[in-house]
């Protein structure tokens, strides 16, 4: 008798999570699986629950219901503090030291090596401001020291809140192409974001409203369901089907 | 709890103080004005050699409270907490880390202000000197125990800096500094009894009058050290891994 090949296990399943905020429910009954070693982007409007979804991943959300496992543990656990990266949208750095010593701290924090941290400052292009006070950065140099003290110790997920919010286009696109590098050495990245031609470059795509998972599927798959010719369309048709559905 | 990032974190927090030297020139320099200035205010009389030495335990106190909730507080805002929360970091190494780093400053701080008091203001003390900065330095700890503590319910740094007259003004008032505590009602001396500052300033009082006062004063210094453990713990319980 000959075993089917087993699938590989998801990265991240969510099932039927509930979360509540100040009374609202602000997650509603949300279930998803994000694959070993991919890009997913997750785009929604703003209000819609992705920053809560990502700290549900990250386990530090309190959640009403529902479960979270990340890399075959419960979500926040202890095995998965070194494994598991999470950035913020604010960039959760030191204001008041320099970029090498913000990051020589998450380095120590996380038992990094200490040579990771020159590494990770050559990843996001921070190497000549490696002394430079933070505050002194721009808003776009501050929010890559973040990501790189993301980086630190080779995660194997990378959860990122609006990593890219502040960026030029240049940085932007040589961001993207890390992230599609770091895939391809076997990491998962769940990568909120706001601009439309980013998400094209994902692997996969989560669609969220009010709470709720709208779409789940490829750039392609997305584009031949809705009969759009780019990203934003097609999550514009999505959502206003959506909309009617519930009005209906 | 780990040694290593206990000890990353106090580093940490000193080299932040490191690149702000007008904070740190403020922490060093105004209580030994204030020391100055009482002095002076009280030549020629004995009131300054009966106060003098108790004001060394509440500088450190109220100092070391307000650094410690602003800068847990901004922690606690510009996302780093949360960061580090999903780290390896317990709240044990962070919480002993700012206790840590806050207790060395206090010690610096103490030897200048205990310095400037003994031989440039011309207080007396009978007992060892050294137990002046044991008992400045117990109290810091304090200090930033309780500042880490408050930090939780402070949602803006204005409301932050609002804690101090609360926490820290009673404490003041009934400390035996303005009246002996053996002579305020009966309900406040209660009250008095339960408040860290009042061991502080009794032990102080000891230094000062006592030859044989070690032993007296470290009791004392001994019961502030527990409040400060108390309040460790408790500023690390509103350290929440998971938040609504």
């Amino acid at each position: 008798m000959s075993a089917a090949p087993a699938a590989p296990q998801p990265c991240v399943e969510v099932d039927d999570l509930r979360v509540d905020r100040g009374g609202v429910r602000v997650i509603d009954g949300l279930t998803v699986r994000v694959p070993t070693g991919r890009v997913v982007g997750l785009l929604g409007p703003s209000g819609c629950g992705k920053s809560t979804l990502l700290r549900s991943v990250v386990g530090v959300q309190r959640v009403a219901a529902g479960r979270v496992r990340v890399l075959g543990h419960p979500a926040g656990s202890a095995q998965l503090r070194r494994r598991v990266a999470y950035l913020t949208q604010a960039p959760s750095v030191y204001d008041d030291l320099t970029v090498r010593e913000n990051l020589r701290y998450f380095a120590k924090v996380l038992c990094a090596p200490r040579d990771d941290v020159q590494r990770v400052l050559e990843l996001v292009d921070l190497g000549e401001q490696a002394d430079s006070l933070t505050s002194r950065l721009s808003g776009g140099q501050r929010s890559r020291v973040g990501l790189a003290s993301a980086l630190l110790g080779r995660p194997e997920l990378l959860v990122l809140d609006e990593p890219t919010v502040g960026l030029d286009p240049l940085l932007r696109a040589q961001l993207w192409e890390l992230f599609g590098r770091l895939a391809g050495a076997g990491a998962t990245l769940l990568v909120s974001s706001h601009v439309m031609d980013e998400a094209a470059r994902c692997d996969r795509l989560l669609l969220m409203r009010e709470g709720r998972l709208l779409a789940d599927d490829t750039v392609a798959g997305l584009l031949a369901d809705t009969g759009a010719t780019d990203v934003e369309h097609a999550l514009v048709t999505l959502i206003l089907r959506d909309r009617s559905a519930a009005s209906a | 709890m780990s040694i290593a990032r206990t000890w990353a974190s106090a580093a940490r927090v000193l080299r932040q103080l490191r690149h702000d030297p007008r904070t740190l020139g403020l922490l060093l320099v105004v209580p030994c004005v204030l020391v100055g200035l009482l002095a002076w205010v009280f030549d020629g009389t004995a009131v300054f050699n009966r106060i003098g030495a108790a004001l060394l335990a509440v500088f450190p106190f109220v100092v070391m409270f307000l650094v410690t909730s602003v800068t847990t507080l901004r922690e606690r805002q510009s996302g780093t907490l949360e960061r580090l929360l999903t780290t390896p970091l317990g709240r044990f190494d962070l919480i002993g880390g700012y206790a840590l780093a806050f207790g060395l400053v206090a010690v610096v701080q103490a030897l200048a202000a205990s310095g400037f008091a003994v031989w440039v203001c011309g207080l007396q003390v009978a007992g060892p000197a050294w137990l002046l900065v044991a008992v400045a330095v117990a109290d810091a700890v304090l200090g930033t125990a309780l500042g880490l503590f408050v930090s939780a319910f402070a949602t803006s740094e204005f409301q932050a800096v609002q804690f101090m007259p609360a926490v820290i003004l009673p404490q003041f008032l009934l400390c035996g500094l303005l009246v002996p505590r053996a002579q305020m009602p009966t309900v406040l001396s209660r009250v008095s009894d339960v408040l860290p500052l009042s061991y502080a300033v009794d032990a102080m009082g000891t230094v000062t009058t006592r030859t044989d006062a070690a032993g007296s004063a470290l009791a004392d210094v001994g019961i502030v050290a527990g409040f400060a453990l108390g309040a460790v713990v408790l500023g690390a319980l509103t350290l929440r891994r998971r938040t609504p």
